[in-house]
């Protein structure tokens, strides 16, 4: 019973899998966003465990660099989705609509 | 063996986590579940020898973003359920097919590439921390310092976004009253 690197890399896969299912299935933004975080982790399972796997750090380093990315995306999406509510009274993608040519 | 037990039941539970995440129509549940699956994805940097990212992802996640998601909730209507989309047959297939060709390609790429090296590789006698930090102020201290120039970015952005007019709610107020209150603002701008 090794648990090799595929059977990260399949994790990782049904996670984005998953992650994605929410992505297109849901309408409320809010929901998108959390859909976006389980994408954003499954990829840096995905490479912790080639880091470990292979030796090298530099894996580590993409990870951390990508939950840098992710907190600042949520402290700017989550900015602008208060001054919508605030706006307009919903988060549903569909009333979006106003830069539609 | 201890290794493949941990492994099974942390993917089990992060994948009925994040699928409780995507599934579920109420929007505490799917905020609740999200935070458990980030903490359970954590215990698999610590079964991978990442010891520092497993803390860090504790930290931000479960502590940053999460308590973030958590206040920003308060300003949306949560007890509402969060409605379903049934969108395009055809960008829904076409999206399935690119997730199949994405699941071959991940697990093809590291069977074809067997003679790669490690670039950085693991300093031995030496915690995870302190490679970490070796690594990250010689080689990615750039990266580092940009990466520290956005945080501030996205900071200053949310202030500046949820922090306008936090005591008058613009949803309750007419258009007229909301078009009064842009020409003040205006006029302050002008002045």
């Amino acid at each position: 019973m090794e648990i090799t690197l595929n059977h990260y890399l399949v994790l990782s896969t049904i996670l984005f899998a998953i992650g994605l299912v929410g992505v297109m299935r849901r309408k409320n933004l809010l929901m998108l966003f959390f859909a976006t975080e389980i994408l954003l982790n499954s990829v840096n399972i995905a490479f912790a465990a080639i880091s470990h796997f292979y030796g090298d750090l530099t894996g580590q380093m993409f990870a951390f660099f990508v939950i840098a990315i992710a907190a600042s995306e949520v402290a700017v999406g989550l900015g602008l989705l208060i001054v919508w509510h605030k706006r307009h009274g919903n988060i549903d993608l569909d009333t979006m609509s106003t830069m539609r040519g | 063996m201890f290794e493949a037990v941990a492994f099974y039941l942390f993917a089990f539970l992060t994948i009925a986590m994040f699928f409780i995440t995507v599934t579920t129509s109420q929007a505490l549940y799917a905020l609740t579940a999200l935070a458990a699956g980030m903490i359970f994805i954590s215990a698999f940097f610590f079964i991978l020898g990442a010891d520092f990212l497993g803390a860090v992802q504790i930290v931000v996640y479960s502590g940053a973003v999460m308590a973030l998601y958590a206040f920003g909730m308060m300003f949306f209507d949560t007890t509402r359920d969060v409605k379903e989309k049934h969108g395009n047959k055809l960008i829904v297939s076409g999206l399935s097919i690119l997730v199949a060709v994405l699941v071959v390609v991940i697990i093809a790429a590291p069977i074809v590439s067997t003679n790669m090296s490690a670039s950085y590789p693991m300093t031995e006698g030496v915690g995870n921390t302190q490679e970490v930090g070796m690594v990250l102020f010689t080689k990615y201290l750039v990266p580092f310092e940009v990466a520290a120039v956005m945080l501030l970015v996205a900071m200053i952005a949310g202030i500046v976004l949820a922090g306008k007019k936090m005591d008058l709610s613009l949803t309750l107020m007419s258009d007229d009253d909301v078009r009064q209150v842009k020409e003040e603002e205006n006029k302050k701008v002008l002045s």
